[in-house]
């Protein structure tokens, strides 16, 4: 029998346990490092950076956790694949030679860059070749928001990454790669899958969905019996082992905390689920209603009889664009009658605004601690109850900064000229923020050409 | 003889978000409670829980092979992403709100 290959999950986004990286390494054996760090959003802040400085644009955290277990790859050949690259890549993969280099770790090192995913500079020319880019979920063209755009990128699949492997690469560093393709293209490169092999690549797929959220399969956010999962302090990130088949089993390292059972396992699987029957990648469509679990052993689950279908021709491209400004501030108010005196001052600040005259496209109101996760669905609990206390937390958006900016000095006067029993406004005046909004949108396949190149260190 | 059942009880859940819209994935927690839930949590039960919460419909989706019912809740979260001004902008705990519901079923 063939031995499985071991991918370990080490990243689950951009701001994921820092150590995480470093004890997927040293934890026991694995064949290679994954790890996640593009959502939605980032590629906009990271674009952002580069425009300021060209040598940024990337995730530098990347950079300190390859730092910290360079030497471990040097010595044990596991290799590595990040969405690190952000929209600078090139740049990422350089920083990360530049600390290979310092390391003097007694051999080459194979760098694989993976771009072509970047639209921005080529955006008009894909509309005035009639591509309109629409908004997936409004319809509306992009001309709508046209001079406000700030990044667009093309989810790319696992080929480039496979290729890059195939050319020796001893860490592969990409664009916006989906997540899955970073844990599909080691298998497929691995046990030489083909590209239109779509069973063994939803397989692939649906093992990357599992793993692409670093411990959320592992016992973190995990809500059946959460109060008995051991040692979360320690969380063991997950580890896919996967057969030539098209099985795979999830794992994680001996010693480490958190739990790998099926009822956990089955709860990462729903996580942001679309129509199951059609999850749609760059490699293929993946089913998930034929997915098979089971308990394979302690902290085991073992996944069979996945199905797939041919990938589409189109490509999902994440558009961001400017979208206006908006600012959340917040008080705490104390018993009694906690809620009733947030209410109050929600009522007060509101009628100021109103008589300030400013324009908002939205103001809303949460009371934490009493409506702001569940809504009506548990404020009358909260109405009855006694509660200790009840922050007030008021959002205001709208296109121009200067009515967010006059709402942020609305919410410290309240303080002497409000409702009693009033408090934690430590923090100070809350700070209008930018808002960077998402666009998703489809392109055709054939109009992005992925590429790859390895760079030396 | 019927009888009152909280969701907790029957199920576990976690949701996330695509835009504006939220998912929540229901998970049997034991086999025998899978029909219950999709005989009582259908998308138009699912869809007046969640009214004045959510601006858009319900679409349900069925997992028998996980023993979990997949839910689209659209228009749930203000926008989306990073428009949103809610706390929970992307819907991470709307799946212990659908927890919050009673069904009847049958002793």
């Amino acid at each position: 029998m063939i031995a499985p290959i071991r991918i370990a999950a080490a990243q689950g986004f951009w701001g994921d346990w820092l150590e995480a990286p470093y004890r997927q390494v040293t934890g026991g054996p694995i064949d290679y490092l994954m790890m996640d760090y593009l959502a939605e959003v980032t590629m906009s802040i990271l674009q952002k950076q580069k425009s300021r400085d060209p040598t940024l644009g990337y995730a530098t955290d990347f950079v300190p956790a390859m730092e910290r277990i360079l030497p471990l790859l040097a010595e044990r050949a596991f290799k590595v694949t990040a969405n690190a690259g952000g929209v600078n890549p090139r740049a990422c993969a350089q920083a990360v030679a530049q600390a290979a280099r310092k390391l003097n770790l007694g051999r080459k090192l194979n760098i694989g860059v993976v771009t072509g995913d970047d639209l921005l500079d080529r955006l008009d020319e894909l509309l005035a070749s009639g591509h309109p880019l629409q908004n997936l979920d409004t319809g509306r063209p992009l001309s709508d928001v046209r001079d406000r755009v700030l990044a667009a990128n093309a989810y790319l699949g696992a080929a480039p990454v496979v290729e890059a492997l195939r050319r020796g690469a001893d860490m592969v560093i990409t664009g916006r790669v989906t997540d899955t393709a970073l844990t599909l293209a080691p298998i497929m490169h691995a046990f030489d899958w083909r590209a239109d092999a779509w069973d063994l690549l939803a397989a692939g797929t649906v093992a990357g969905h599992t793993i692409e959220c670093g411990a959320q399969c592992s016992g973190g956010n995990c809500l059946v019996d959460w109060r008995r999962i051991p040692d979360l302090a320690n969380v063991g990130y997950p580890i896919a082992e996967a057969f030539p088949d098209g099985s795979f089993e999830i794992t994680k390292h001996p010693g480490t905390g958190g739990r790998i059972t099926v009822a956990g396992i089955t709860e990462q699987l729903v996580y942001e689920m679309g129509n199951p029957t059609t999850y749609i990648t760059p490699d293929c469509i993946a089913d998930f209603t034929t997915i098979r679990l089971r308990q394979a052993g302690k902290d085991r689950v073992r996944f069979s009889g996945i199905s797939g279908r041919p990938a589409t021709d189109k490509l999902k491209v994440s558009i961001a664009y400017f979208y206006g400004f908006k600012a959340v501030g917040t008080l705490v108010y104390a018993w009694p009658e906690a809620y009733q005196k947030a209410q109050a001052a929600d009522r007060i600040l509101r009628e100021r605004l109103r008589q300030l005259g400013l324009q908002f496209d939205a103001i809303h109101t949460e009371f934490l601690g009493v409506d702001a996760t569940h809504g009506r669905l548990a404020r009358d609990a909260a109405r009855r109850g006694d509660l200790a206390e009840v922050q007030l937390r008021v959002g205001v958006r709208a296109a121009d900064r200067a009515p967010v900016e006059r709402f942020t000095r609305e919410i410290a006067p309240l303080i002497l000229n409000g409702p009693p029993s009033v408090t934690g406004f430590a923090g100070g005046r809350p700070k209008p923020e930018e808002i960077v909004a998402y666009w998703p949108a489809l392109v055709d396949a054939r109009m992005v050409r992925p590429r790859v190149e390895l760079v030396e260190a | 003889m019927k009888k009152r059942v909280r969701l907790l009880d029957l199920a576990h859940a976690r949701s996330g978000d695509k835009g504006d819209t939220a998912n929540v994935g229901l998970i049997a927690l034991k086999p025998a409670y899978y029909p219950i839930l999709v005989k009582h949590v259908t998308a138009a039960r699912v869809a007046r829980h969640f009214k004045g919460i959510i601006r858009g419909p319900v679409e349900r989706f069925e997992l028998p092979n996980l023993r979990a019912l997949n839910f689209l809740l659209h228009g749930a979260l203000d926008g989306g992403g990073t428009i949103s001004l809610k706390t929970d902008a992307q819907g991470k705990v709307f799946s212990t709100a659908l927890l919050r519901m009673e069904i009847q079923v049958s002793r």
